[in-house]
C-alpha cells in the first residue's frame, strides 16, 4: 500500500508542483513548476529526493496534513515552520532545513509564512497523476496537483512509504538567494522605450503592490514612457516567467511561472535565469532594484548559484534527532534500528 | 496595406535575434500581421524540428563550415510561433545559449517558408440567439442581415496563426475585412467556453470559461483542448485552416453529449481524414 496524507485544512495558495511542464507551450499551456526552483531542490534533497520531485508550495498560509498511512519523510525549505503532533498525543516544533520522519495518525501543521514561499518535500515526492507530463497545478486549465486546483480539505496525497525505519534525520544551513538588484537582460523590446526610460528603470526602487499571484507581480515606481503611444501594444509575441512588461500605464509587470505563453505588451526586460527564484519571494511593499546585465555575465550568474547550490547539498549532515522527536513505537528501542 | 504589400516590405527586413532574458531567443521575421510573414514563422519551426530530429551531423551533410546539427538545439524546451515570430525557449545549464542563437540565425537564413500545409478542419458551430448576443449588433452595424453574416462566416476558410492567450486559444486571421469590428468598449466578465469570437481582423474560440472583450457569434459544441489528449491537448495548431459549419441547435446538443462522454471523434472533423 502507498503512503497516503490527507490534506486536513488546504490553507491558502497552497499546491502541488514540480519542475514544471515542458513541451506544450506552443499550445498555450504555460510551463508553471515551482516559483522557487531552488527551495523545491533543497527540500527534496533533505528527504533524499532527486531535484524535480513533487512538492507542495506554500505562499500564504501553509496546510495541515494527516499522514494517513506512514512512514513518510517530510523537510520544509524557506522561511517556515511547522508543528507536529504525534498520534501519541506529544507534539513538538519542526523547523525547516530538516527532515522528520512521520508515521501513521500524526499531523503536520505549517503555519503562516511571513512572506515569500516555502516549500515541503515528501520522500519518494507527491505522487499524484500526471497530466501532460508533469503534475505541476495548473489552474487556469484545471491540469495537474488534484483535480487541477490548490489543496483543498479532504485531499488524499497519494506517496511512497518511506519503507525502511532509518533514525538518521538530514539537516542543513538555511539556502540563501543571491541578494542586490535583480539582474535582467535588456529587450526583447526595450527600443520601445525612451532612452531616459531605460534608464529610469534601471536606476530607480520600484515598489511591490498587492498584486501578485503565480502569473505575475505588478510593480509601482516611476512612470516609463513608451517611443509612442502607440509602442505601448505590439502583435503578441512569446513571454516567459521572469520577463517584464510594461503596459500603457507605464507601471511594470513580472510574469511569473504560471504566465501567459504570449503577450501583447512590450517588454522591457527580462530577469536572468540565475534570479527567476528570487522573484518567489517578493513581497507587497517591498522596494526592488534592478540592474542589467550581459549573456556572459547571466551565464556566470547560473554557474555560480550551481555551484554555490552544490556546496549547500554537500553540507547536508545527518544526525539522531532530539528522543522526544523519534516515532514512538513500543517495538523498537531507537538505538538498535532494524 | 495589403498582406502582399506588407509581406515583400517585411520580407526585406533582416531577421531579428532577439534575447528573451538567457532562457530562450525570439527569432523576429518582422512587426505585423501578415500571412507571408507567418509562413516564414512556420518554415523556421519546419526547419527546427527537423534538425532536432536529426542524427548528429546530419543536417550539415553538405559540410558547410557552422552547419547545426542536432547537437547544437539539445537542451530546447520549447518552441513557439506566433503571428510574426518564434520563440525557442532552452535551459542555459545544458546549452551554450550563444551558440544556439547563432545556429537558430542560420537556420532561418535558409529555411524559407512552411513546406506544408497545416490540417483543414470543418467544425460545427451553432449560430443560436443564445449563443450569440452580438451577431445581431454587429449585422445592424454592417448593414447585413444575421443570415448574411453567417452565412460569411460559414464561407470563409480561417488560418490558425497560433494558439496562445489560454490553452488551446487558437488566433485566427481571414475574417472578411466587411465583418471588421472593434472589441467591446467593456469586457464581459464571463464569456461561456466555447464561444466562437471575432475582434479587429482576428477571429477565435475561447476554450474556457473566461473574462473577455470579443464580440460573440455563435458556439461550438467541439472542445478546444482536451487534457487528456496528452499527444495533442489543443485541437488546432498554428498553420491549420478552419471552415465554420453551421449547424441547428438538436445537432448542436448531440455531439456536445457526445464529446462530453469523450464519444466524438475529432478526427471526423478533418476535410482529409487521416491528416496529421
Amino acid at each position: 500500500m502507498p503512503g497516503v496524507i490527507e490534506v486536513i485544512d488546504g490553507g491558502i495558495g497552497n499546491c502541488i508542483q514540480d519542475a514544471g511542464r515542458f513541451g506544450f507551450r506552443h499550445m498555450g499551456v504555460a510551463v508553471s513548476g515551482s516559483l522557487d526552483a531552488l527551495l523545491a531542490r533543497c527540500a527534496n534533497a533533505l528527504v533524499g529526493n532527486g531535484p524535480d520531485c513533487a512538492c507542495i508550495e506554500i505562499r500564504a498560509l501553509g496546510p495541515t496534513l494527516g499522514v494517513r498511512h506512514g512512514l513518510v519523510r517530510v523537510a520544509l525549505a524557506g522561511d517556515a515552520g511547522a508543528l507536529l503532533r504525534r498520534g501519541d498525543g506529544a507534539a513538538l516544533d519542526v523547523p525547516a532545513w530538516s527532515s522528520i520522519t512521520l508515521a501513521t495518525q500524526d499531523v503536520l501543521e505549517i503555519g503562516s509564512l511571513a512572506g515569500g514561499t516555502a516549500c515541503l518535500a515528501v520522500s519518494g515526492g507527491i505522487d499524484s497523476p500526471l497530466q501532460l507530463g508533469s503534475r505541476s497545478t495548473y489552474q487556469r486549465a484545471m491540469i495537474g496537483g488534484i483535480d487541477g486546483l490548490p489543496l483543498v480539505t479532504g485531499n488524499l496525497l497519494p506517496c511512497s512509504v518511506h519503507a525502511r525505519r532509518d533514525y538518521r534525520e538530514y539537516r542543513a544551513e538555511p539556502w540563501r538567494h543571491a541578494d542586490g538588484p535583480i539582474r535582467v537582460i535588456p529587450g526583447p523590446q526595450a527600443e520601445h522605450f525612451q532612452a531616459e526610460s531605460l534608464e529610469l528603470f534601471l536606476n530607480s526602487a520600484y515598489r511591490v503592490t498587492p498584486q501578485i499571484d503565480r502569473m505575475g507581480v505588478r510593480l509601482q515606481g516611476p512612470q516609463l514612457a513608451h517611443v509612442t503611444p502607440e509602442a505601448a501594444d505590439i502583435v503578441s509575441d512569446g513571454v516567459t516567467p521572469g520577463t517584464i512588461q510594461v503596459p500603457g500605464d507605464g507601471q511594470p509587470i513580472i510574469l511569473l511561472a504560471d504566465c501567459q505563453t504570449v503577450g501583447g505588451y512590450p517588454k522591457i526586460a527580462t530577469v536572468i535565469a540565475a534570479d527567476v527564484p528570487r522573484l518567489a519571494h517578493l513581497q507587497p511593499g517591498q522596494s526592488i532594484r534592478f540592474c542589467a546585465v550581459n549573456a556572459q555575465q547571466a551565464r556566470q550568474a547560473l554557474l555560480e548559484r550551481e555551484a554555490r547550490w552544490a556546496a549547500w547539498a554537500s553540507g547536508i549532515t545527518f544526525a539522531l534527532p532530539n528522543a522526544d522527536a523519534l516515532y514512538n513505537d513500543p517495538n523498537s528501542g531507537w538505538v538498535c534500528a532494524d | 496595406m495589403t498582406g502582399m504589400e506588407s509581406g515583400a516590405a517585411d520580407q526585406s527586413l533582416p531577421v531579428r535575434l532577439l534575447a528573451l532574458g538567457d532562457a530562450a531567443w525570439t527569432i523576429e521575421f518582422g512587426t505585423r500581421i501578415d500571412p507571408a510573414l507567418h509562413a516564414r514563422v512556420l518554415g523556421l519551426a519546419d526547419a527546427l524540428e527537423q534538425a532536432r530530429r536529426a542524427e548528429p551531423g546530419e543536417a550539415d551533410g553538405e559540410g558547410r563550415e557552422g552547419g547545426a546539427g542536432c547537437e547544437d538545439f539539445a537542451g530546447i524546451v520549447d518552441v513557439v510561433p506566433t503571428f510574426r515570430s518564434l520563440t525557442v525557449h532552452f535551459n542555459p545549464l545544458l546549452i551554450d545559449g550563444q551558440r544556439l542563437g547563432q545556429a537558430l540565425l542560420r537556420l532561418a537564413a535558409d529555411a524559407g517558408t512552411a513546406s506544408r500545409k497545416g490540417r483543414h478542419w470543418r467544425i460545427p458551430v451553432c449560430f443560436d440567439e443564445e449563443f450569440s448576443p452580438d451577431l445581431n449588433d454587429l449585422a445592424q452595424s454592417k448593414g447585413l442581415s444575421r443570415e448574411a453574416v453567417i452565412a460569411l462566416m460559414s464561407e470563409t476558410t480561417f488560418t490558425v496563426y497560433l494558439i496562445g492567450f489560454m490553452p488551446g486559444f487558437p488566433y485566427l486571421g481571414g475574417l472578411p475585412a466587411l465583418l471588421e469590428a472593434p472589441r467591446l468598449a467593456s469586457p464581459r466578465k464571463a464569456v461561456p467556453a466555447r464561444s466562437l469570437a471575432i475582434a479587429g481582423a482576428m477571429c477565435a474560440v475561447y476554450p474556457w470559461q473566461s473574462p473577455g472583450g470579443w464580440r460573440l457569434l455563435g458556439k461550438t459544441p467541439v472542445p478546444m483542448f482536451s487534457a487528456g489528449n496528452a499527444q495533442s491537448p489543443s485541437l488546432l495548431a498554428s498553420g491549420d485552416r478552419v471552415c465554420w459549419q453551421a449547424v441547428d441547435r438538436p445537432l448542436y446538443l448531440e455531439i456536445e453529449a457526445a464529446a462530453q462522454a469523450g464519444a466524438f471523434a475529432l478526427d471526423s472533423l478533418l476535410l482529409v481524414p487521416g491528416e496529421t
